[in-house]
């Protein structure tokens, strides 16, 4: 008989665990209470035992993976039954239990945001059971929501009454929760994150209108957007470069470096080289929050908004301080190309430690840019333009631009946002030609 | 209009009930001369003389017996337990005997039994009591456990001009302590009607007695933080007013009860069983109780503060059906 193995609820406010340990491998014979797992929840770590005797028959969740209490996440042949005999065929569609916040998930396009700072979406395999409460089944059943299409924000990733509300304000779950299956990359299953409306719905259709379902990758960004707005209080400072000399120098050797190194000299190598050295002068930026922590990444991970005609992607160029001017342009080249042809990996899209964007080349004079979370900051590059400057008391024509830091004041002090933005501004300014 | 202690305000009613009634009449220990162990019937003596102001001997039993028979003999008898501990030394005679008279013989016992409940005053296990449960699974009984000066002189006059048999509990912990400006002269509060004191849309916190301050100065807490709890004063434990908990329990969609009786066999369970009746498909959480431990009162102080509900104990209690 098929004991399923459970993640315990490890006092009265733990929601969820994850396994640290597994202490048996499947096949191996186990004793009632013996130690089967260890986990590790926010309050404790503990040895789990074994709920009976048996032989350890499947492991559903592997190490390091978190799942709400309750969750099955091994099973037992106990004793008395024939150990190859198959799973009990009443549960034949169990086939994985939900392990939401491990697996990113896997889209042939993967879209902006890192996963961290994103509630997992849940993800509920066909005939899991989903978890709500009286009061939200009634209203399901009066809306004609399917529970299985509501994420579920409560305990336990239990549907509360106010995630279908927020499902039930937007129009049920039929047209607006529909996957858009044309969407490309778009796999029809992945589970929708739910937007809040800033005003009731029927101030928002009047007149002639069309409806667009929106992209799971608006969808992403969207939420990001909201997400990243909400919780990282923004400030900026914006500060005015002269990149005469660099406008020089790229006229100048940009002919010989395409023929030499066969790729494309563009301005963005100058900013992340001037970036990373800034960033290594002022580590606080170069972070992430974790409630009362500061997480200074020791990496540099240079991410840069990519625009693309069906949305913004960040890709990551890894270990950015590690490489020289060269190596940054082919990284920068490559993921561009790849982000516009769809051949990004998902880890390539992860990870990012700061991250640039280019209003400027859209003509902005400058831009105010949403922090892409993890991060504490995000650079903005307006337009290069020439002005008249002041310069020795004469006015000279010059190359500017105008670089904004968005910055999250959690961490990041006015102070060091101008003293780093002083410091990228002083590379930009007296660059050395010899670089290239 | 004045301010006055939740003693007061029953000591007002019970005067202003006898000047009112020639056939009210007060009986208990201690209750003429030295006015009541509480001080709650000072004064009702001078002013109604002994045959109206009966000082009985230390006997519970004759107490309610005596009560019974004047109850008979047209009179409205309001009787005092010292401590209402000493309330069951008298339970065969009111389940058995007071609440099923006017059911088997249509002879009413418009009586009422008074008396000092409830722990938090180092009473020990003797002199802490929250009797209700025993009593509210009684029929032919009303039970009333204010939680205000207001309500206690309402409720009080309303039970003594009522024809059934009137438990009426005060929490001596409010005695004193509780103040409030109540308007002079007559007025009453209806038994069976529970209020709602604080408006809120996150959960419920159905309570009474002195735990309804208790769950009060919780949601000004919980509101801190956003949880916008709702605190419904139940004032009469029987007969239950359901509707004002199913009213409530509709809106907000969680439900927790607070009570200083001990929790197995008590008032929340009852409470919890009602809702799951009348309002199962509003219910967006588990009904939660917080109560005293199940053990008899602790007399040490540290262990009687451990015993009781506390702030805190709501508190967290709330947070965790509000994020459920």
């Amino acid at each position: 008989m098929p004991i399923e193995v459970i993640m315990p609820q490890m006092g009265e406010s733990i929601f969820e665990g994850t396994i640290t340990k597994w202490l048996k491998k499947p096949g191996d014979r186990v004793e009632r209470d013996e130690p089967l797992f260890e986990i590790s929840t926010d309050k404790v770590d503990a040895e789990i035992p074994a709920p009976s005797s048996g032989v350890l028959k499947e492991i559903k969740i592997g190490e390091g993976q978190t799942v709400p209490i309750q969750t099955v996440v091994a099973v037992i042949d106990a004793d008395g039954a024939v150990t190859t005999a198959p799973p009990a065929p009443a549960k034949p569609a169990a086939p994985a239990a939900p392990a939401p916040a491990a697996a990113p998930p896997k889209t042939a396009a993967p879209v902006i945001p890192a996963p961290t700072a994103v509630p997992p979406a849940p993800v509920r395999p066909t005939g899991e059971k989903i978890r709500s409460s009286p009061l939200v089944r009634r209203m399901a059943r009066e809306h004609n929501v399917d529970l299985a299409t509501v994420p579920g924000t409560g305990a336990g990733g239990r549907i509360s009454k106010k995630d279908i509300q927020v499902v039930i304000e937007r129009g049920g779950a039929r047209p607006a929760m529909a996957p858009a299956p044309s969407v490309p990359g778009a796999p029809g299953t992945q589970a929708h994150v739910v937007l809040e409306n800033a005003v009731p719905r029927e101030k928002i259709y009047f007149g002639r209108y069309e409806v667009q379902p929106m992209t799971t990758m608006r969808q992403r960004i969207a939420e990001h957007m909201v997400i990243s707005k909400r919780v990282s209080p923004h400030v900026y400072s914006i500060e005015e470069v002269d990149m005469t000399n660099i406008v020089a120098v790229r006229e100048k050797l940009r002919g010989e470096f395409e023929r030499k190194h066969e790729t494309k000299l563009t301005f963005m190598p100058f900013f992340v080289r001037a970036c990373v050295e800034g960033l290594r002068a002022f580590p606080t930026v170069n972070a992430s929050v974790d409630g009362n922590n500061v997480v200074l990444h020791r990496d540099i991970n240079m991410g840069f908004a990519v625009a693309l005609e069906w949305g913004l992607i960040v890709p990551v160029i890894k270990g950015a301080e590690e490489k020289n001017f060269l190596g940054i342009q082919r990284a920068i080249n490559d993921l561009a190309e790849r982000a516009r042809t769809k051949k990004l990996k998902p880890e390539e899209v992860q990870e990012s430690t700061f991250a640039i964007t280019n209003p400027g080349v859209f003509g902005g004079l400058m831009g105010l840019p949403v922090i892409n979370q993890p991060n504490v900051a995000i650079l903005g590059l307006g337009a290069i333009q020439k002005r008249p400057v002041v310069i020795n008391d004469a006015i000279a024509i010059r190359s500017m631009v105008y670089l904004t830091l968005s910055y999250d004041h959690r961490v990041v002090d006015g102070a060091v946002s101008h003293q780093f933005l002083g410091r990228v501004k002083h590379i930009l300014e007296n660059w050395d030609e010899n670089i290239l | 209009m004045a301010q006055v202690t939740f003693l007061e305000a029953i000591r007002q009613a019970l005067f202003e009930e006898m000047e009112r009634d020639p056939t009210v009449i007060c009986l208990g220990e201690d209750i003429g001369v030295y006015g009541g162990a509480f001080k709650v019937t000072q004064g009702l003596l001078e002013r109604f003389g002994w045959e109206r102001v009966i000082e009985t001997p230390i006997a519970e039993t004759a107490i309610i017996g005596a009560a019974c028979g004047m109850s008979y003999l047209g009179l409205r008898p309001v009787a005092e337990m010292q401590f209402i501990d000493f309330i069951g030394c008298c339970f065969n005679q009111i389940t058995n005997f007071v609440a099923k008279s006017n059911y088997r013989w249509g002879a009413p016992v418009p009586m009422v039994v008074r008396g000092p409940s409830g722990g938090g005053v180092h009473g020990g296990p003797f002199h802490s009591a929250n009797p209700e449960a025993y009593f509210v699974h009684t029929p032919g009984l009303k039970v009333v456990y204010p939680s205000t000066p207001y309500d206690a002189k309402g409720l009080l006059k309303s039970a003594i001009r009522d024809n059934n048999p009137v438990l009426f509990f005060e929490h001596k912990f409010l005695y004193r302590r509780i103040k409030e400006e109540i308007p002079d002269g007559d007025y009453t509060v209806p038994l069976g009607k529970a209020i709602v004191r604080r408006e809120g849309r996150d959960l419920t916190i159905v309570t009474y007695a002195a735990m309804m301050h208790t769950s009060l100065e919780a949601a000004e807490l919980l509101s801190k933080e956003g949880v916008e709890a709702e605190v419904i004063d139940l004032r009469t434990l029987l007969p239950l007013d359901r509707e004002t908990i199913v009213q409530s329990v509709r809106k907000t969609n969680k439900l927790m009860v607070v009570h200083e009786d001990t929790k197995t066999g008590g008032m929340a369970g009852e409470i919890a069983a009602v809702v799951c009746e009348d309002a199962f498909e509003d219910l967006d959480g588990p009904i939660l109780r917080v109560t005293s431990l199940d053990t008899p009162v602790p007399y040490a102080p540290s262990l009687e503060e451990r015993f009781l509900p506390s702030v805190n104990d709501v508190v967290r209690t709330a947070r965790e059906l509000a994020k459920y």
